[in-house]
């Protein structure tokens, strides 16, 4: 019984697969099972979006999302967390939007944010998802990479603050 | 769960928040180098350049070994750790998320399939 249950755990938890495919890449994948514009509705209606982005697990909540998916539209989430009294603010704009097949939006609150792509490809029934993150350079992957180690959340403005030096450094 | 320390957190932040210590980083993730050779690739002296892989190493960044006169600088086993566990962890937040869209994705199918059944009755 509960070798059963560990084989489980093993089994889902290898269904989310990344890899960081270059320098300034990393790739998700993720099978899911239901046909493709149901899980592109999940990504676009702010109403389903809201249920799924902040899972209790991350122990985060999601104060604010909108969401306008639409080419040049644009997004914002915010999300509070237990050791951080300002919350934390997550936005962008639609760049391309393919009902049923592909999405891909900027990620803005930082200077050196990623493009984000996610395409849905249909396979009798089932949807193969995949999200590619593009960063500006290896060292904006990489500085987000030190940053995040911590996971907290007053790390996260740390890394803005950083970010937003370093994009000022940067421009000279 | 690797934990990670504030202190350990600071000393690759400030290694990192030096664009120099971070082109370094770069050039080392291709091929190790001898600190002379990046002197060069940066138009540093060589002073300077120490005192960077010097940063870079107090923070588990880089590694060096001398071997003659020639002082080789590679990437840090630290370094490689970090990115694995930050992938790690990064992927656990999307596997949580994934987790739950599952679960509406399972929903909206069987949504589909009663109305569906309704409109036939």
């Amino acid at each position: 019984m509960h070798a059963s249950r560990e084989s489980e755990m093993a089994r889902m938890q290898d269904r989310t697969r990344v890899e960081r495919k270059s320098g300034r890449e990393l790739v998700f994948t993720r099978t899911f099972d239901g046909p493709a514009r149901l899980v592109f509705e999940a990504w676009t209606k702010p109403e389903l979006l809201k249920r799924w982005w902040a899972p209790k697990s991350t122990g985060v909540t999601l104060l604010a999302c909108a969401v306008d998916a639409r080419v040049g539209g644009s997004y914002r989430f915010e999300f509070g967390h237990p050791a951080s009294d300002k919350p934390m603010a997550f936005f962008g704009r639609y760049l391309e939007v393919i009902p049923h097949a592909r999405l891909v939006w900027t990620n803005e609150e930082s200077a050196d944010g990623s493009v984000t792509t996610v395409t849905f490809e249909e396979k009798v029934g089932k949807t193969l998802l995949v999200m590619h993150e593009l960063y500006p350079s290896k060292e904006a992957l990489d500085v987000a990479m030190a940053g995040m180690e911590g996971g907290m959340p007053e790390m996260f403005a740390q890394l803005d603050e950083l970010l937003i030096t370093l994009g000022a450094g940067a421009a000279r | 769960m690797v934990q990670y320390s504030q202190t350990r957190f600071d000393a690759s932040f400030a290694a990192l928040s030096d664009a120099t210590r971070r082109g370094v980083l770069e050039q080392l993730g291709r091929a190790d180098a001898s600190i002379t050779e990046l002197a060069g690739k940066f138009h540093m002296t060589l002073t300077g350049m120490q005192k960077h892989v010097g940063v870079l190493e107090q923070a588990g960044l880089v590694t060096t070994e001398k071997v003659g006169r020639v002082r080789t600088c590679r990437l840090g086993r630290r370094r490689l750790e970090e990115e694995a566990a930050w992938i790690e962890r990064y992927r656990q937040l999307w596997e949580a998320r994934f987790d739950e869209l599952d679960k509406i994705v399972d929903e909206l199918k069987r949504k589909e399939k009663a109305d569906a059944r309704k409109q036939r009755e």
